[in-house]
């Protein structure tokens, strides 16, 4: 076997080179400098790379047009890395996104002020729960600092995983992704338990669903002889005899990917992770995982699986169908914020989902309208920045036993905190997609990509589990400004510093512009094109 | 741009003008200011609160002033203009732009809206400087001169709209000014139920006027003067009928007519300013001011004109006979503005003969009967608000200015030789004739009840015996309220002027048009001397019926069933509650039982079916990693035999 040396297009593959070194320097700090003085160095780090990065992607973006047409497609990129990476449109878009959510994410990590002067993370993680080794590492101010390096690496982990052109790159992108996130779910410093169950939870079932992910893999490769997403479309294309493989394969394939967006029935997890994890960790996982691993799955299923499109949409159907009913009928019945968003967060993964279903190309579409790329890219930002604005809230909200998620603590929250009651319904009320926010027009333009392509009966469930979703989101804006406030104490907002704050505006805007002009953004996904092989 | 007479159209025997003016240039690019200022002193006087309680009132008529000196330049600087360049607009800014429908903020000034300008601002700025006397012991005086300037503001908008939303815009304003003010004192119960009644009646003029609006932009598609005035001979004649007839409805909600007219004898619950400015000079004339300006609709649409005419017609009746029996001196005045305004309409129906008459009546009309009720104010300032006319009595003495005031305005509403009322009301009467005898002699017949009823409240108000209380000191009221009484009462004697030279109905003519003149059957003086001839009956009848008799000091029980329907408005509230208010009720009652039985019944239950449900799915969540790990399996199982039964 003769050893090609590979080629790498360094200044395409920017973005990915400078986040993974700036978690390989990241590391490296953490053993050069002494204990306690590493939290400043490492949140610029984390800082400096993560905004270095999205400087690289806009210039990696602004230079795409060079590669019009390189790979002989109609999109615009080009497929680098020896054809294991993808830089397109939509990689691009993404990686912008996912920059700019990594960024609230560090926010959220590095703020003090709402510990007193400590992060959320525990102080030692190898300290058992309840010992005296705990007692010391709170006492001393101990913190764990390696959140930051763990946090580049999973952002390192998501932007590959979009962009991966074959089916192994794709995998190594799943793990480098999950694995600094079950780290990170274990290291919350109040309810340690309960975060550490999450992280062991959601290690053992990621593990399982990789398990299913690399089978499927196995199978398609039987099946088309190549692991490459091109070689796969062209095997598929072409047909074969044994097409069992391929449907079994594509199943499989699937469940990996729809563990991580937490589609019905796969969802499982989510609750219990989201609740246990540290919130600053959820709000960055809710948002970025979602984002990365739908890229991967519209990469996955377009890309590879075109070809397939009759097999695999009923399969999405049934999946769209019961994410949305799971995940809004379970939140109804919730009595815990974090526990009411992580069910919601299925139900958006059901929204999306029905994006995927809708029409692929832009020529068969009349004008303004969205395909279903479009409609799912512009879903994903509205629902990242409600997202994550909505746990940053959630941070905030306390009482003496650290943040109280319970639903009784925020009762009649908003007449005391009025702006953070405000704020946080609007976040709510984008969620549930109601007119002049973001959430609105995201869902407007999946739901409309998907009747274009005829999925009628789903969009008809969407809608009516839209209308269950604004029953619990609702009824929580109600619980904060007309309901008395719980007579053992309620949850009083604590006040943060810039960081966590300062995220909440951004996220507050974002939701508010994109639902109000959302022109801009609609015309940026739209320039992103289609993905290529 | 100023191609006036190029562009017009052949229909029947006349010709409708086609509205397309010139843009504004020169001293009317102010044509903006006249609406933004009195707009600005609403906004100042609501917002500033009690900060401006000192001044308030003094801002409120500046402002109105103010527009009036403007409104008053631009109307010397039109004069000035060739016939054939007097339409101007004045495009402020795009309003509405949705596919192919563009609406624009624009304002047109033409000779039409030129006199409503005046009429607005200087009966508007006299009844402000009347109220600074009138209101100036109520603690609310700041309140009081904010909503007649948001009036003045919104019917300014209504009558300089270039199309129907911005006049919709205004229409809606003074709805809402009237609806504010009429219920002013709402600490008083009738002046709160008054306030309702008003603005629920116009809510179905209004509903009529937006249909009428929805068609025409179905029709036309577009609201604007200018566009529908150079297509309104391509539609047919049904749509024109139905806009038309949608038009009307609204007119008769806005103008109190006949079958709308029910609030507005409810509606002098408002303070006396707001009664003279608002339900006697002007809003309530905006209905003829909108069929006059929709002349282009109408001309091509007869039924829709002949349905004006009879409600004109029966209004004119209508008001004239409650006003006879009114002891309440603002409801006689209240009942008389109907009649007049039913006068009003019926010129606008006659079409093309009678627009300019319309409105020289409606601006004669202004004159006098704003001079009266601020008269009638006046007398209630004198008589501690007492309103009954049984309780007055002899006051020619106590009030002398007062008196001679509403005499002038009681000379021109009954047609007497010389005065404003009898040049204008005279025309239409004409007009009515010779176009229809039946018409005619009914608007004969109203203009000899309308002496009767005036002489009536002049007698018992001025004349016969002193009926009031020993503790009423009736004194002349001070001066600030005395002056504009002079300035109405000269404009009630000279407002004939207008017609001097015919030059109301040339002026008007680019406006709605020039008609064939017909010759009536019999010549016009002996038509004159016929009409004063019926005037005089009646004032003789009054005289002795309530002039040579004692006038009790309670109202008699034992009366007619005439006197008995008058009094109660010709059961006008009778004939709404049975028709629309009792079905109304009974459909609501329906309704909120099936609301709460069938539709929260679902509610409810779909709701409580999904808690259960989701209380079973819940149990699935039990923690166990093992359970979820089952799942996912379940799951992956699932999906693959999905994806291989499906193929």
């Amino acid at each position: 076997m003769e050893f090609v040396k590979p080629e790498l297009e360094y200044a395409e593959l920017l973005p990915l080179l400078i986040v993974f070194g700036g978690a390989c320097l990241g590391v490296a700090l953490e053993a050069i400098l002494p204990r306690g003085t590493r939290r400043l160095p490492q949140v610029g780090l984390a800082l400096v790379t993560v905004v270095a990065a999205l400087v690289a992607t806009v210039v990696v973006g602004v230079n795409l047009d060079e590669h019009a047409g390189a790979a002989g497609g109609e999109g615009r990129g080009l497929v680098g890395a020896m054809g294991s990476i993808v830089v397109d449109g939509p990689t691009v878009y993404l990686w912008g996104l996912l920059l700019v959510f990594a960024l609230g994410g560090i926010a959220l990590f590095g703020e003090q002020r709402l510990e007193g002067g400590v992060s959320a993370f525990t102080g030692q993680a190898a300290a058992l729960p309840g010992t005296e080794g705990e007692r010391e590492a709170s006492t001393r101010g101990l913190e764990h600092t390696e959140v930051y390096p763990l946090l580049l690496f999973a952002v390192f982990g998501m932007l590959l995983f979009p962009a991966s052109g074959d089916l192994l790159t794709m995998f190594v992108a799943l793990e480098v992704l999950s694995l600094p996130l079950y780290l990170l779910c274990g290291l919350a410093r109040r309810r340690r338990l309960l975060s550490q169950e999450a992280a062991m939870k959601y290690f053992l079932l990621g593990a399982f669903a990789s398990g299913f992910f690399l089978y499927g893999a196995a199978l398609v490769y039987g099946y088309a002889g190549s692991v490459s997403f091109a070689g796969i479309n062209e095997a598929v294309r072409a047909g074969s005899a044994n097409h069992g493989l391929l449907l079994a394969g594509i199943g499989l394939l699937a469940v990996g990917l729809l563990f991580k967006v937490g589609a019905a029935p796969f969802q499982a997890w989510t609750p219990d992770v989201y609740q246990g994890a540290p919130t600053a960790v959820t709000a960055f996982m809710a948002a970025g995982t979602k984002v990365a691993a739908f890229g991967a799955l519209l990469r996955l299923l377009y890309v590879a699986f075109g070809g397939e499109r009759w097999s695999w949409q009923p399969m999405l159907w049934v999946i769209a169908i019961a994410s949305m009913l799971l995940g809004a009928i379970l939140a109804i019945v919730q009595n815990d914020v974090k526990r009411m968003l992580a069910y919601s967060s299925v139900a958006h993964t059901g929204f999306i989902l029905v994006g995927v279903l809708g029409v692929q190309s832009a020529g068969e579409l009349a004008d303004g309208q969205y395909t279903s790329l479009e409609g799912v890219l512009f879903y994903l930002t509205t629902y990242g920045f409600a997202m994550i604005g909505a746990f940053a809230i959630v941070t905030l909200v306390r009482d003496a036993g650290g943040e109280a998620t319970a639903y009784d603590r925020w009762a009649g929250l908003g007449r005391t905190s009025p702006l953070v009651a405000g704020a946080f319904a609007f976040f709510l009320l984008s969620m549930a997609g109601i007119p002049l926010t973001a959430g609105f027009i995201g869902k407007w333009a999946v739901f409309t990509s998907a009747l274009s392509a005829g999925a009628w009966p789903v969009v008809l469930v969407a809608i009516a589990c839209s209308i269950l979703a604004i029953t619990f989101y609702v009824r929580h804006i109600r619980l904060m400004f007309f309901t008395e406030p719980s007579q053992d104490g309620a949850g009083v907002v604590t006040r943060s510093s810039l960081l966590t704050s300062g995220t909440i505006v951004v996220c507050l805007a974002a939701t508010l512009v994109l639902g109000v002009v959302p022109g801009p953004v609609l015309d940026l996904v739209t320039g992103a094109g289609d993905f290529i092989r | 741009m100023n191609a006036l007479t190029a562009l017009t159209l052949k229909a029947s025997e006349t010709t409708i003008p086609v509205v397309s003016p010139s843009d504004a240039d020169g001293p009317f690019t102010l044509l903006w200011l006249i609406i933004a200022l009195p707009l600005l002193g609403a906004a100042v006087l609501l917002l500033g609160g009690r900060y401006t309680d000192k001044w308030g009132h003094l801002l409120g008529t500046a402002t109105s002033a103010t527009s009036f000196v403007i409104s008053l330049v631009l109307f010397v600087t039109l004069l000035g203009r060739d016939e054939g360049e007097r339409q101007i607009s004045q495009h402020l800014y795009d309003w509405i732009e949705a596919g192919g429908l563009h609406i624009g903020l624009d304002l047109l000034y033409d000779p039409l809206s030129a006199l409503f300008l005046l009429l607005i601002t200087g009966v508007g700025s006299l009844i402000h400087v009347y109220s600074i006397g009138y209101m100036a012991h109520d603690p609310r005086r700041r309140r009081f001169f904010a909503y007649l300037n948001l009036f003045v503001a919104a019917m300014l908008m209504l009558i300089l709209s270039e199309n129907y939303v911005g006049l919709f815009l205004g229409w809606e304003g003074v709805g809402l000014a009237s609806y504010l003010l009429i219920g002013f004192w709402q600490h008083k119960p009738s002046a709160a139920a008054a306030a309702k009644k008003a603005f629920v009646i116009n809510r179905v003029g209004d509903m009529g006027l937006g249909l009428a609006i929805f068609l025409m932009i179905v029709t036309f598609g577009t609201t604007s003067f200018s566009g529908i005035s150079a297509m309104s001979g391509g539609a047919t004649e049904t749509t024109l009928n139905w806009i038309g007839v949608l038009l009307l409805v609204g007119a008769c909600g806005k103008s109190a007519q006949v079958p709308l007219q029910a609030w507005l004898l409810d509606a002098m619950e408002g303070p006396t300013p707001v009664s003279a400015l608002i339900h006697a000079a002007t809003m309530v004339t905006a209905g003829v001011y909108l069929i006059t300006r929709s002349n282009f609709v109408f001309e091509l649409a007869p039924t829709a004109q002949t349905a004006v005419v009879i409600v004109a017609t029966v209004t004119l009746l209508w008001g004239a006979i409650i006003g006879c029996a009114k002891d309440d001196i603002k409801k006689g005045l209240a009942g008389s503005t109907m009649s007049q305004i039913g006068y009003m309409m019926l010129g606008a129906g006659l079409g093309v003969a009678g627009y300019a008459f319309a409105i020289f009546h409606l601006l004669t009309h202004g004159f006098f009967k704003a001079n009266m009720f601020l008269g009638a104010g006046s007398v209630m300032h004198a008589m501690d608000d007492d309103v009954d006319m049984r309780h007055y009595g002899a006051l020619n003495k106590m009030l002398p200015v007062t008196f001679l005031t509403f005499a002038m305005g009681y000379l021109a509403i009954i047609g007497f030789p010389g005065f404003s009322g009898f040049w204008s009301k005279d025309k239409i009467i004409e007009t009515a004739l010779v176009e229809n005898p039946v018409v005619g002699v009914c608007a004969l017949l109203g203009a000899g009840v309308t002496g009767f009823y005036m002489t009536r409240m002049m007698l018992m108000t001025f004349f016969t015996d002193k009926r009031w209380e020993k503790d009423v000191h009736p004194h002349e009221s001070p001066k600030v309220m005395t002056i504009p009484l002079i300035v109405l009462a000269a404009l009630s004697v000279l407002g004939g002027l207008m017609l001097a030279g015919n030059w109301i109905v040339d002026w008007l003519s680019p406006v709605v048009g020039h008609a064939e003149h017909h010759e009536p059957p019999v010549p016009v003086i002996v038509l004159t001397l016929l009409t004063v001839a019926v005037v005089a009956v009646g004032v003789a009848l009054a005289w002795f019926l309530v002039g040579r008799q004692e006038v009790p000091r309670t109202a008699p029980a034992d009366v007619s069933f005439a006197t008995k329907a008058a009094r109660a408005d010709l059961y006008g509230d009778a004939i709404n509650e049975g028709l629309v208010v009792a079905p109304g009720k009974a459909t609501v009652s329906g309704l909120t039982a099936g609301d709460r039985s069938i539709v929260d019944g679902l509610f409810t239950g779909g709701t409580t079916v999904l808690a259960g449900t989701g209380e079973l799915l819940r149990r699935l969540q039990n923690g166990y990693v093992r359970s979820y790990a089952l799942g996912i399996l379940g799951g992956a199982l699932l999906l693959v035999l999905t994806l291989v039964v499906v193929n």
